[in-house]
């Protein structure tokens, strides 16, 4: 197109690290982001079988993208998102059975989370195999670290370890809401404000300039 | 196409369609088969090791545990090769050899999918002295509470299931009643919240202990020793 410049594939990698964080801007998959930071460790085990299913059905939905009538694209996607959810629950059950129990329901409700059949529909259908990659990677990074921002917080604050190592001195009362569901939303919250307040100062500053 | 018309794509002829989605399906359970056969030793022996763990957590007292299977012909026999489908308990025993009780698999409807319980029983007292859930779907912060709940999980330290005289059936039904208003031993007081998913413990816990109760004190000598 004339007078628009193709983004490259660090642009289309690093959109989702920051600048559309699917978490912290588009406010996207909301439901594992509050259910299951409750602990650095469930956060990562999410976040990175997030990844895992973004990069791969982004892959395979952009190699298929000119063999997929528009009419069953959707079915379409869903099958593949569903087939890479079930591998990664063998996986997580052959890596650790506590682990798969913690996550419990939610990893197959990966299947069902927007951001993966957002970015299948939104952009790899549209675009080549290189740059779906980077954007599933990307997106998926980000949202693993958005996971982590959460999980980090809720465990120091509520069990004061990380990743299981005590973090906090012994005399540190657990403030055990934090782990609770009520203390997934103070801390989304939290990051929220965070997050859009740099943004609009970013904005301010660069307006002034 | 008339002037002042918007173009639109021609639809898809059945075959690509067809083909897409017969295509991709196959592929997809290709992928889902193999990698179910390539994790499959591995959660095989996960679970094998969460189920030892879970033998010697709801049979206090107990060191070491042995397999045994039920014969039709009456009584328990070492299970010494492992069959798949196999009814089969576990039995514990203290540091000097002598049975503390009997470790049984048992699985029910829950409220999202079947939950799958490992449970103690004492052949001495006929009670449910532990229960470990080894694997359910419940709804997270609700129906999961049945995992980890204190005051649940309190119930089957000593929850009734003792034999009519005859030794055939269960003397009282194991129910599962409303939170608060546990009065007898055989009931298990529910969680606010988790009605279904109580009492789905209840249920599977009462068919299983049906089940093998009778077959355990009719064949407890053959659990006596240690193979």
């Amino acid at each position: 197109m004339s007078g628009h410049s193709t983004p490259s594939t660090t642009d289309e990698f690093l959109k989702g690290l920051w600048r559309e964080n699917p978490v912290f801007v588009q406010v996207l998959g909301m439901c594992p982001t509050l259910a299951v930071t409750n602990t650095a460790r469930n956060a990562l085990a999410m976040g990175l079988a997030t990844l895992f299913v973004l990069v791969s059905s982004n892959l395979v939905v952009s190699a298929l993208r000119r063999f997929i009538p528009k009419e069953v694209r959707i079915a379409t996607f869903i099958l593949v998102i569903a087939t890479f959810v079930t591998v990664v629950d063998y996986v997580i059950q052959a890596i650790s059975l506590d682990l798969h129990k913690a996550l419990g329901a939610f990893i197959a409700l990966i299947v069902v989370n927007c951001v993966i059949l957002g970015r299948a529909e939104a952009f790899a259908s549209k675009n080549g195999i290189r740059a779906s990659v980077a954007d599933g990677l990307g997106m998926g990074l980000g949202f693993a670290f958005a996971l982590m921002c959460l999980g980090v917080v809720r465990e120091i604050l509520g069990s004061g370890t990380l990743f299981g190592f005590p973090v906090l001195p012994g005399r540190f009362q657990e403030w055990v809401m934090m782990i609770l569901p009520s203390g997934g939303f103070f801390t989304l919250a939290g990051w929220l404000l965070l997050f859009n307040w740099r943004r609009q100062r970013n904005a301010v500053r660069e307006e002034a300039s | 196409m008339s002037a002042g018309q918007l173009p639109v794509a021609a639809p898809s002829g059945t075959w690509p369609m067809f083909r897409a989605m017969v295509g991709v399906g196959l592929a997809c359970g290709l992928i889902i088969v193999s990698a179910y056969l390539g994790t499959k030793p591995r959660i095989e022996h996960n679970r094998a090791e969460a189920l030892a763990a879970a033998i010697y957590d709801v049979l206090p007292g107990a060191v070491s545990s042995a397999t045994f299977r039920w014969q039709e012909s009456g009584g328990f026999a070492p299970l010494r090769v492992e069959a798949a489908g196999e009814a089969r308990v576990y039995a514990g025993y203290d540091t000097d050899g002598r049975l503390v009780g009997v470790a049984i698999e048992a699985a029910g409807m829950g409220y999202q999918d079947v939950i799958h319980v490992l449970w103690g029983y004492s052949v001495t007292e006929e009670a449910v002295v532990g229960l470990k859930v080894l694997e359910s779907r419940e709804t997270p912060g609700l129906g999961d509470r049945i995992e980890h709940d204190p005051a649940f999980l309190e119930n089957f330290r000593r929850l009734d299931v003792s034999l009519t005289d005859d030794g055939q059936a269960l003397r009282h039904d194991v129910a599962a009643v409303k939170h608060g208003t546990k009065s007898n031993p055989w009931e298990i007081d529910s969680i606010t919240g988790a009605t279904i998913s109580s009492k789905a413990i209840g249920s599977l816990l009462g068919a299983s202990a049906s089940a093998w109760a009778p077959r355990i004190r009719s064949g407890h000598e053959s659990l006596e020793v240690k193979p």
